[in-house]
Order: C-alpha cells, then structure tokens, then sequence
C-alpha cells in the first residue's frame, strides 16, 4: 500500500506537515511510508492523501488533519482503511473529463527524486529527440499545432524555426517562469509537482534549435520551486544527462536558475531578457525578436512552462496524436486554474474547446454557496470578464478573444453576484498601473488616468463622461502603448464597460453599488425585528460601532462602522444587512 | 550602519560577472539584513565599479527589493484577483490595526513589518497571505489576529 502526501506550497499551507506528522509516528516500525509528492490540482480539498492499494485502486483521502491523519493510518495498519475524510463521488467528479498531459505526473511521482521521474518514463523523450534530430523535432512539433500557452498563443514550431535559422553558435533557450498573472498557479503546481518534465522540455528545444545553455527565470515568491529545480538539475547531472556529450550524441546542455525580482511586466518577453541581463525590465519594440538577437545579444527562444511541459509528450506521442486533441485553431489541451468564488478550486486540464460552463459548472461543481454566477475573468490583468450568457464560449484562443478577454495563461477567476465589476476594473487598473514600467507615455500616463477616474467612481465621485472618457483612453492605450502589457491594460475595464456597464451607471448616476460591495456606497444596519439583542456582533466589531443593551435590538454607527463584516459572519440571526442606494438615512 | 563588507565580497566573487548577475547580487545582498542599504550599494559600486545610479535603478526598479529595513517577520498579505475576491481587504485592514502601523513599516520592538504583495500564487487557499517563508490560507480576520498574536507570544517566550 502506498501513501501519497500533496506536498505542494499550497499543500504545505493547508496543513500536509501535520498529516505527515501524523502519518509518521503511526507508521513508526511498521512497512508503510510516506511519498511526498507535488499537487494533484484537487486544491479545495487540501491536504490530500491519496492511498494506492495493492490491487492499484485509488482512494482519496482530503481535508485531513494531524488528528485524521493518525486515524487514517491506524485504519491502513489494521487493513480496513477508514472511510471518514474520503472525497465523495460528487467531489471525484473534478477529475473526471480531464485529460491531464501536463499534469500527467503532479502528484502521481516525487518530484525530488529523478528516479522516480525516470520509473514514469522520463527523459525517453529526450533519447527520441536525439535520434529525430533537429529538423525531426521541429516537423513534430508543427504536426502538433502547440501554440504558447503564455497568453498569446503564438505557434512554438516558427519560435524554433526562426530560432534555429539565425546565424550562430551561441544560441540559448529560456523557460519564462515568471507566473505574474494573479490567478494563475498552474506553472507552479508544475515547477513544484514534476520539475524534470520542463526541464526535458527545454532540452529537447535545445537540440532543435542548436542551444547548449538553458536559462529558468522563475518568480522568488516561489521558493519551492526554486529549490525543486535545484535539486532536479543537480540530479540530472549525477545521472549524467546533464553536461557534455549527453548520452554519448555529442549533444552538450547546461542550466542556469534566476530568481525573478517581482515585476509582472517581465513576463513580456523583451523584458525578461533585459532582467536577465542585469537590467530594469523595460521592454523593446521588435523586431529583432529574440530568436534573432536575446540573451546576451544572441539567438534564445523563449517558451512558457506549459508549452515545454507539452514536448516530451509529443516527442513520445508524436505530434498527429497531440492535434486529435482540440479545436482547429487549438490543439491540445490547456491546464486552468480555477479560483475564486467557485465551489471546487483547483487544476484542471482539458482539451481545448470545451466551454468555460463545462469548466465551473461540469468539473468545478458550480458556485460557492450555490450563488448565482456573473461572470469569469480570464487572462488576468490583460484579459477581461466575460459575463454569464456567453460561459458556453468554447475555449480556443480565437473565441476568447473574440469575447475581449484573452485565453492568457489560464487563470480563470470565478465571479458571483456579490462581485462588484467596477471594483474589478478598478482592482485590475490599480495592478497594471503599478506594473507599467513608465517607458511609454500611453502605458504609464493613460492608466494612472484610468484608475484615477475608477476610483472616483467607486467613491461615489462619478460623472456622467466618465464611461466615455475611460473607453476613449482604453482605446488610445490599446493602440499607442509599446509592449503587451499596455496594449492588454485596458481589456478589464473595456470588457465590463461592454457586458456591465449598467453598473457604471448605477455607480454614478444613482451612487449606489448593485453588488454591495464599494464601500463608499454602503451602509450596514441592524434589522431590528431579527436581532435577539445577544451581544456578540458588538464583541466582534472591531472599531466598536456597535452598540445596544442585552436582549433588546442594537445599533451600528455608520461613521464609525469600518464595514469589516465581521459583524454579519458573527451574527446567528442573519439580522445584519447591507444597503446601497435606497433605505440609507 | 555598518555593512557587512566581508559578506558583499564573498556574493561579488561568486560572480563571474556581476553586473549581469545585478539582480542576483542584490538578492543575496538583500538576504544579508532583509534589506539594501545605502552604504552596500556605496560599497558594490566600490568593488565592483558597477555605478551607484545604475544599482539603485534596478533595485528600485522590482517590487522584491526593499531600501527599507523588514521586520523579524516579514507579513505579505495577498493581493491578488482570488484573494481580492474572497476578502483580501479585510486581511490587510486586521494586520494593519493588529499591528498599528502602515504598509511597509515596522514595529517598534522590531518584530513585524507588513506589506501588501502581488499574487503568491496559492489561490485555491485565498485570501492568503506569507510571513516570511510560510503561506497561510482561507484567512479571516479572527485567524489573522490569532496568527499574530501566537508569534508574539512565541517571541516573549
């Protein structure tokens, strides 16, 4: 029988050092052990253990605890494992209707041990590469129609081709590891869960383009990742599938690591290599594009996380099997990350043109507390929301797009009617004009302008041209900024101006928030007739506004009221409400 | 105060060239005190004869390098979109009154200093937030006071 432990950061966060713990001293002289791997996407029931019996049937076991963790494994010594703790059908369902290529291993292997990497049929991709040779791996690579799966989607086989054309000897390939969307945790899941598989990815680019140096820049808010791809190269290169003459073809590869210093713009790729270089990441016009003139002034081709995590499988699979998958334009499948007000967050890996409804709906299990759903945003800070009639979009790059939004990297957050879309933008349009790096004018000045007149309009300050202006400087933006982050900076605030726009309007005409949410624009009041006059909300209530006498309703002051709510998750009564608009004083 | 100059040796010569491993340079100097100072960046520009203009641009260039000093413990509450969603806000404003000072500052016994962040990236456990290298999910303000308060306790020890 065999223990699996999501060791994950998130893992990690929720708990799994307890239930190791746990699991430890009740295995204490006995055969059983505990693997530690990375995150099997199921996040909303962390920590996870998966069991594997002898018949190779699998038991999930989640949200456990040192406590559960100890009656779990007790249950395993007296040969009944328990049933408590298990994940229902109904939560099962979240595996079902993925086609995990990507994440085919992430909590499946240990992702500190290459052995077990290699068990799972690891760097035979690399050997096949080798015998395909260069042009044999770009021919796959265009049979499989793999487009990044960064955001924009460009097709990977004319990345290397153009990469592999340029003049010269010193060429170089650079996995874009700098997971900046907010949202988006698939790259992570990836780094953390199976680290070998981007780096066999990367080194079979290397072979097609003719690169001896592979160069990571992964984000420093990701620590573990970091050190997993550590420890990863370093055990590559003690098997001797790192360094000169790799597995005796005369094909030589190295790696360096370099930790991002926080700067979302250096997801753009211009602006990677200028960080790479030592430099404040401030992006370029091209061309010369990369393959041309990158790193060091050299040939580099720069992939995303999940497009390297594609090749060994097409390598293996070949490149027609890869295309069976997906829509015309989009083959393949894409890995989501799912967040937000939905009931079952997580990874999830689907092939291509399913429907974002097939998503939160079919895998996810719908909204949190069975509220109603409004809209999902995709593509982070440079896509935009995309409301609740057109969820049964299928998903390929073209038709996101064509909503406003951007496939992106595939951070879908979750939105029910408690989501203020105004608020959004104006959260979006505070991130992106932080992050513009103020060398273009439109980029740097037409934000800070865009979330000014948000902010107004949030405070209750709104005026009657402010819609107009903000869709007039989203536009000058779009076409007159330099790098994909300005021309992207605009889509959150378009896209909710186009499918919400009536909530500008209320914000500004009526002063009030639909949602509830501005916190200029509501109030919090006592129902009288539901309060038992218990007290405890006014314990809670941090700034003491709250007052009344024992039993009988009491009272918020509104000026005093920070509008925390954590009076309303105290209250047993469900007396306390919100207002905006109408009923205020 | 004074800087550690045997230590920004030993991280110059760990690099073949330091001026493009700038940003490595200023993570390995920023490990050192949580922080660059003024005088290390006097003193790379010193060893390395990498301009001080050019050091202070990049470092005050990216969100990850900080010319103030950090608290022992070093709180980064979550900004992303999934925290924001699920409450990130009320995160922010219970360790900000908790601990009674403004983003970016430190207390008084040196112990904490807060700071709102970019996505950390643990979504599916939003509104998160890290103090120095562990990640807290699924926060609400009780939890956070909770969390605070059992480290100091721990500190008084």
């Amino acid at each position: 029988m065999r223990f699996l432990l999501g060791y994950g950061s998130c893992g990690i966060a929720s708990g799994a050092k307890n239930v190791l713990r746990g699991l430890e001293s009740t295995f204490e002289n006995t055969d059983f052990t505990v693997e530690k791997v990375g995150c099997n996407g199921l996040c909303f029931a962390e920590p996870i253990v998966e069991v594997i019996c002898d018949n190779g049937e699998s038991i999930l076991y989640g949200r456990l605890d040192e406590k559960s963790a100890i009656a779990l494994g007790e249950s395993a010594k007296n040969g009944a494992l328990m049933s408590e703790n298990r994940l229902t059908d109904d939560e099962l369902k979240f595996l079902n209707g993925q086609k995990r290529i990507v994440l085919s291993s992430c909590g499946k292997i240990d992702p500190e041990s290459i052995d077990s990497y290699i068990e799972n049929g690891g760097y035979s991709a690399l050997r096949r590469a080798l015998e395909l040779g260069s042009e044999g791996i770009i021919e796959e690579i265009k049979k499989s129609g793999l487009r990044g799966r960064g955001g924009a989607g460009f097709p990977t086989y004319i990345k290397w081709q153009s990469a592999k054309n340029s003049a010269g000897d010193e060429k170089y390939i650079v996995c874009n590891a700098d997971e900046g969307d907010p949202g988006a945790f698939m790259d992570r899941a990836v780094l953390e869960g199976d680290p070998h598989r981007v780096l066999e990815g990367m080194m079979i680019s290397g072979i097609a383009v003719g690169a001896q140096m592979g160069l990571i820049y992964v984000r420093a808010e990701y620590p573990l990742a970091v050190k997993r791809l550590n420890l990863a190269i370093e055990e590559m290169r003690k098997k001797g599938i790192l360094g000169e003459n790799i597995f005796g073809s005369g094909f030589s590869f190295d790696f360096r690591i370099m930790m991002g210093a926080g700067a979302f713009v250096c997801g753009e790729e211009t602006a990677l290599l200028a960080s790479l270089g030592g430099n404040r990441g401030m992006p370029v016009t091209k061309p010369p594009f990369p393959a041309q003139k990158g790193f060091r002034g050299k040939p580099t081709n720069i992939n995303n996380v999940e497009t390297f995590a594609n090749i060994s499988w097409i390598i293996e699979n070949g490149g027609e099997k890869f295309a069976e998958m997906g829509t015309e334009g989009s083959k393949g499948t894409k890995v989501f990350a799912l967040a937000g007000r939905v009931k079952r967050g997580g990874l999830v890996e689907v092939p291509m043109g399913l429907t974002i409804n097939d998503i939160v709906f079919g895998i996810c299990g719908g909204i949190k507390d069975d509220a109603q759903i409004k809209a999902v945003q995709m593509g982070g800070p440079s896509g935009g929301c995309i409301p609740k009639n057109l969820l049964d979009t299928p998903i390929d790059y073209e038709n996101i797009a064509k909503t406003g939004a951007i496939m992106g990297s595939g951070g879908m957050i979750v939105m029910d009617e408690k989501t203020c879309m105004v608020d959004m933008a104006k959260f979006f349009m505070d991130f992106t004009s932080k992050e513009s790096c103020g060398k273009c004018v439109p980029c740097r000045i037409g934000t800070t302008r865009m979330l000014e007149i948000l902010q107004r309009v949030v405070k209750g300050e709104g005026q009657e041209s402010d819609i107009e202006t903000l869709v007039e400087l989203g536009e000058a933006i779009k076409t007159g900024a330099l790098c994909g982050l300005g021309n992207s900076a605009p889509n959150p605030v378009l896209t909710t101006i186009k499918y919400f726009r009536e909530e500008y309007e209320a914000h500004i005409n009526e002063k009030k928030c639909p949602a509830k949410k501005c916190q200029a624009l509501i109030s919090y009041n006592i129902v009288a007739d539901k309060c038992k006059g218990c007290s405890l909300c006014s314990k809670k209530c941090p700034v003491n506004a709250i007052s009344g006498v024992i039993k009988s309703p009491y009272k918020i002051d509104n000026e005093l009221c920070v509008r925390c709510g954590q009076c309303i998750e105290n209250c047993k009564f469900g007396a306390i409400e919100i207002l905006s608009g109408e009923g205020e004083e | 105060m004074s800087v550690e100059k045997s230590l920004i040796d030993e991280i110059l010569k760990k690099y073949e060239n330091p001026e493009e491993s700038l940003i490595a340079v200023l993570q390995d100097v920023q490990a050192i005190d949580g922080y660059i100072s003024r005088e290390s960046v006097e003193y790379i520009t010193e060893i390395s004869g990498i301009p001080s203009a050019r050091i202070m641009g990049v470092a005050s260039f990216y969100a990850g390098f900080r010319l103030k000093p950090v608290g022992k413990y070093r709180i980064m509450v979550c900004m992303g979109t999934a925290c924001h969603v699920n409450g990130a806000e009320r995160v922010g404003d219970t360790v900000k009154r908790v601990l009674g000072i403004e983003e970016g500052d430190v207390t008084e016994d040196g112990l904490f200093s807060w700071e709102e962040v970019a996505c950390l990236g643990c979504c599916s456990i939003s509104p998160a937030m890290m103090i120095n290298d562990t990640a807290y999910g699924k926060l609400t303000p009780d939890m956070v006071t909770d969390i605070i308060s059992s480290i100091r306790e721990e500190e008084l020890k």
